[in-house]
């Protein structure tokens, strides 16, 4: 994975606001059913798991599978008590673990 | 390339598999018994009623590789009435699931979007599972147009 | 021969029961991040078209919306790896693009919507990629990029990105540019391969009807390198070559004099159309 996980998150919000954020990470996602050109099953080789948090608190999570695309990208809300930071992994089969952060601040 | 018999015939078998796979290899596609199947493993057998839950996709997927796929229930997001859980199936794919999203209450709202592979035309299904116990379900068809010429 | 062409493409599209056999380009308006996008503007004189249209007007709303937002686009990351490989020292003289370039936001604006320009050194018109390896081989004292490998298509996403928005204007008076333009006109009409297709057959003759499934554009280049869903980060030439290869001919090769002509000609097809890259098609 060359690039760095993208992700959008607002800078501040007011206390008990919903916010919107977006995630995209560059990854082949190959999904185990392809095979190369000799014919050989090409071994699958995906992000497995996506987990945002808050200050240690869980806010969403998924568990993907083969059928997601290429550089995942999730969309999904998330509710802010107080500054803090989010804190994002992805969890690749191969044991890698690529991690991001995004602080916000609550006015 | 010189063009002989033997690479012509080449050319169309690769064609043929291009097309009918978009360049995937596929074992025997998954039926639609198999989905409810998982269906029901996600439920412990409870038939999932309609309503709270909506699954938004294209009626029309340019391309099977990279199709948007929403789901948002209704719920407070508080105390009991909280989404756990939503699952997304796919009933014509090789493996029906998908993904399984998991919410807290600190999600604020039961809402995510991602992308999805479809073999080919088929329904998506998705199913919540809320923290009562309950289950809901919607789902819809996506038909998946194969392109021009590079199928 | 054309009727006779339209005939078989209406009747294949027919036979799919595909929808509708001609569909209009749609009546939308991109602005990516703020800036507006020209997506139809007026041919300029002597173009065969009285109108030009990206070719994300004949995209379904899905894969429109994916080039409105630079987030949501996956071709960001491309122009991401781009950036980085902007700032990264390679070859014997220790430099990097960004050596001599400076910012790119700056330095780069306009570049994606002026080449292929003249290049009087090698005596024929050169476009991103190729100036991309002269600077390499010299000024920076590296090798030269291989087609489409090395982030030579990342790489040029970035560059041409920094031209977004910008319409696209070729000058033609340079050097032999008029002489090129007019071999890459030659290339457009000519058919080929066992198909018997020219570029004109799909993307002048058939344009807006569908090809299977397929909403048939003008075939413009201004978003190129381009996400497509389904193969990802996809340069010209690879397009170029792919589609020749669809009508069961031989392949000329990336770059090649056929393909740098062919480019220099379809580039000022879309002239007054913004640059999109990296856009989002099927």
């Amino acid at each position: 994975m060359a690039s760095k996980p993208r992700i959008k998150v607002p800078k501040s919000a007011s206390a008990g606001e919903v916010i919107t954020i977006k995630t995209l990470i560059s990854h082949e996602m190959e999904s185990g059913q392809r095979k190369d050109k000799d014919g050989n099953p090409i071994p699958r080789q995906i992000i497995n798991k996506f987990t945002c948090t808050f200050e240690g608190q869980m806010v969403f999570q998924c568990d993907l599978d083969p059928a997601i695309s290429a550089n995942p990208y999730f969309e999904f809300n998330a509710k802010v008590p107080a500054s803090g930071t989010f804190k994002f992994t992805w969890l690749d089969d191969d044991g890698s673990v690529y991690e991001a952060e995004a602080p916000i601040e609550v006015k | 390339m010189q063009l002989t018999r033997r690479n012509v015939l080449g050319l169309t078998a690769g064609a043929a598999a291009f097309a009918i796979a978009g360049g995937r290899i596929s074992p025997a596609m998954a039926s639609a018994e198999d989905a409810e199947k998982m269906v029901m493993d996600f439920t412990g057998g409870a038939t999932p009623a309609e309503g709270k839950i909506t699954l938004t996709a294209p009626e029309i997927a340019e391309n099977g590789n990279t199709v948007p796929v929403s789901i948002s229930v209704d719920s407070a997001m508080e105390g009991d009435d909280l989404v756990e859980s939503v699952v997304i199936f796919a009933d014509g794919n090789p493996n029906p699931a998908v993904a399984t999203f998991h919410f807290t209450e600190l999600s604020g709202e039961a809402l995510a979007t991602t992308r999805m592979r479809l073999a080919k035309t088929q329904n998506v299904i998705a199913v919540a599972k809320m923290k009562d116990g309950s289950f809901f379900m919607d789902k819809k068809q996506v038909k998946v147009t194969i392109g021009g010429c590079g199928g | 021969m054309k009727r006779l062409l339209v005939a078989g493409v209406v009747l294949a599209a027919s036979l799919a029961g595909s929808g509708p056999i001609w569909a209009d380009p749609v009546d939308d308006t991109l602005e990516i991040d703020g800036v507006p996008i020209v997506t139809r503007t007026a041919a300029p004189e002597g173009h065969p078209f009285d109108e030009l249209y990206s070719g994300w007007l004949f995209r379904e709303k899905e894969t429109r919306d994916l080039s409105r937002d630079s987030f949501e686009n996956p071709g960001m990351i491309a122009v991401e790896d781009g950036e980085a490989m902007w700032n990264t020292v390679e070859g014997t003289a220790g430099k990097s693009c960004a050596s001599c370039h400076g910012d790119a936001a700056e330095s780069m604006k306009g570049v994606g919507a002026s080449f292929p320009k003249w290049d009087a050194d090698s005596g024929r018109p050169i476009n991103v990629e190729l100036q991309i390896n002269k600077c390499r081989t010299e000024q920076m004292g590296a090798e030269a990029l291989p087609f489409n490998k090395g982030g030579q298509q990342e790489l040029t996403a970035y560059i041409k990105h920094q031209s977004l928005g910008m319409p696209v204007k070729l000058d033609l008076t340079e050097g032999e540019m008029q002489s090129w333009w007019e071999r890459g006109k030659d290339v457009y009409y000519t058919r080929t391969g066992q198909l018997n297709l020219a570029c004109a057959s799909c993307h002048e003759v058939a344009m807006g009807k569908m090809i299977r499934a397929d909403h048939l554009s003008q075939g413009q280049v201004n978003g190129f390198p381009t996400y497509r869903l389904k193969s990802g980060l996809t340069s010209l030439h690879q397009r170029f070559r792919g589609c020749i290869r669809d009508t069961r001919a031989v392949q000329p090769d990336a770059f090649s004099d056929d393909l740098m002509a062919l480019e220099t000609y379809v580039t000022w097809r879309g002239t007054g159309l913004s640059v999109e890259t990296p856009s989002v098609r099927q």
